[in-house]
């Protein structure tokens, strides 16, 4: 099992924290893991993206030519890497704010209205979270459980409130998927 | 044990700073950055560290000749523009015999290139790099945990050897992220007899490279040599992968090998006999091992994210033996293990 998501989004969209937090979790679940974060001449403003590779054996190249998943959570992100997406593969739609989807028809389609969600929840900020449970649920790469004691550790020692909102996000996204 | 998960970057300097260092000048230039920017955090934070931001790549080295000088475990960081300019002073260190790590997160070249992982800077690392006529180790690793235990080891080699060690990585090793568990601090082996603190009652010391009289000068340099021959006896390491019947053999390093890693397990899958020598020190190069295997194997090809740099201590170490190929992107561009398979077939079949 070798399996590449890339999570991509406007700066500023949590985009690189779910790539990180993902990784964290499969780690935590004894699995492979890489993250490779995009770097380089950004722009302010611009976009983001990062790539995940988890695995039962040894990763090869941390790139993905092919990912399996992709998460786009806005447009752009959608045009710039549905060509990429390999045959089979899902899509995470951040529907609220993506008004396209995807030409391919050789994929699944996951629309999260990730952007929604958070901003009924008080805070537009864990849209990210809100679409991580909504991964989670559907890929079962790594149990919720991992996932949300990953999210606690990397929060640290920020108040407990942040934890709470993060965790009813999760729990929110988590339940969009049947 | 507790893995981590953390860039290559901020594990190589963590590694560091548990190895000991505490001096370290830098000047910024990607995709190195986040290792100074760790320093920049952490060497404060480590008893006795000093971090200083440079004025300039050459400045850096420099500080770091003075610091070792004075009995420093001493580091400096940079790219590969960066290191060609830091030469002059790994040769300086060379010749003065002084201890000291210097890590090249290579980018593609030639001139200031882009900053995507590139590995162009081979010839560069294990030709010495600067004028005159010395060696420095070079540790290539494939992993940010490979990464952190050679930055470890990196620190050792330099005490026992008093010579400028190199980790050469690239832009993919720096900036990747993947679980460590980083080695335990072990206690420094350095003789105060080696060290500039001001002579006291005792004897004047000298640390110097300019030997103006002829005989002097290559006196020095045969004992270098000898020096170097034991790094050579000594110091070779390397991993061999799935070579047991191969027919056909990859040699690559760095985060190539474990592109190649990852077509090599593909084509074995369909029934192709492939397996990969990955050298971990560039120099000394594992040349035995390359001669060893061609009594047995007719077949090798290199693969670089290079036009072919490593691909001449290849042929040198096989002396015509076996029939050697080629494959490489350099410039930047990250090959996929199905495109290098693809060309590894080609060969196989040939």
């Amino acid at each position: 099992m070798q399996i590449k998501t890339v999570f991509a989004g406007f700066g500023g969209q949590g985009v690189l924290m779910m790539g990180y937090s993902l990784a964290h979790a499969a780690m935590n679940e004894g699995l492979h893991v890489t993250y490779l974060p995009s770097y380089g001449a950004e722009v302010r403003g611009g976009t983001a993206n990062c790539t995940v590779a988890v695995s039962d054996e040894e990763i090869a190249s941390p790139v993905a030519s092919q990912p399996d998943f992709i998460i786009a959570m806005n447009g752009p992100s959608l045009m710039a890497f549905q060509t990429r997406i390999a045959p089979g593969g899902a899509f995470f739609l951040n529907s609220s704010i993506i008004e396209g989807r995807p030409n391919r028809t050789d994929v699944s389609l996951f629309e999260i209205p990730a952007a929604g969600i958070a901003s009924d929840l008080g805070s537009p900020r864990v849209q990210n979270v809100v679409m991580m449970g909504a991964y989670v649920k559907a890929t079962r790469l790594v149990s919720a459980d991992t996932y949300l004691k990953s999210l606690k550790s990397i929060l640290g020692g920020r108040k407990k409130a942040a934890m709470e909102i993060n965790r009813k996000a999760f729990a929110a996204g988590y339940d969009t998927i049947d | 044990m507790d893995k981590t998960l953390i860039s290559g970057n901020w594990a190589c300097g963590e590694a560091a700073i548990r190895a000991g260092c505490r001096f370290y000048a830098g000047y910024p230039i990607t995709p190195q950055n986040e290792l100074t920017e760790y320093m920049a955090e952490h060497m404060r934070q480590a008893e006795g560290g000093t971090f200083i931001q440079a004025e300039s790549e050459i400045a850096a080295v420099n500080m770091v000749l003075g610091a070792s000088a004075a009995g420093a475990r001493a580091m400096t960081s940079s790219s590969s523009p960066g290191i060609s300019l830091k030469q002059e002073g790994i040769s300086a260190l060379a010749a003065d015999e002084l201890p000291a790590v210097v890590v090249n997160m290579m980018r593609g070249g030639p001139g200031l290139g882009n900053i995507l992982p590139s590995q162009g800077d081979y010839f560069q690392a294990t030709r010495g790099g600067g004028h005159g006529d010395y060696r420095t180790i070079v540790l290539a690793p494939s992993s940010v945990q490979e990464l952190a235990d050679l930055t470890m080891d990196a620190f050792d080699l330099a005490d026992a050897y008093r010579n400028p060690v190199m980790i050469l990585g690239d832009g993919m090793t720096g900036q990747m992220m993947e679980p460590v568990v980083f080695g335990k601090p072990r206690p420094r082996h350095y003789s105060e007899k080696y060290v500039l603190k001001g002579s006291g009652e005792g004897k004047s010391r000298f640390i110097r490279a300019l030997i103006l009289d002829a005989l002097r000068m290559e006196e020095h340099n045969w004992k270098l040599v000898r020096k170097y021959t034991v790094i050579a006896q000594k110091e070779v390491r390397f991993e061999t992968f799935r070579t047991g019947n191969a027919k056909l053999v990859i040699i690559a390093y760095g985060i190539a090998a474990r592109i190649a890693k990852g077509a090599i397990n593909r084509l074995r899958d369909s029934g192709y006999k492939v397996g990969l020598i990955r050298p971990i020190t560039l120099w000394p190069f594992p040349a035995q091992i390359i001669r060893d295997t061609a009594e047995r194997i007719g077949k090798f090809l290199v693969f670089e994210m290079s036009t072919g740099q490593m691909l001449e201590d290849v042929q040198l170490a096989l002396e015509g033996r076996a029939r050697v190929s080629f494959y490489g992107r350099p410039g930047g561009v990250v090959p996929t293990p199905a495109e290098l398979a693809k060309a590894i077939v080609q060969e196989y079949q040939r």
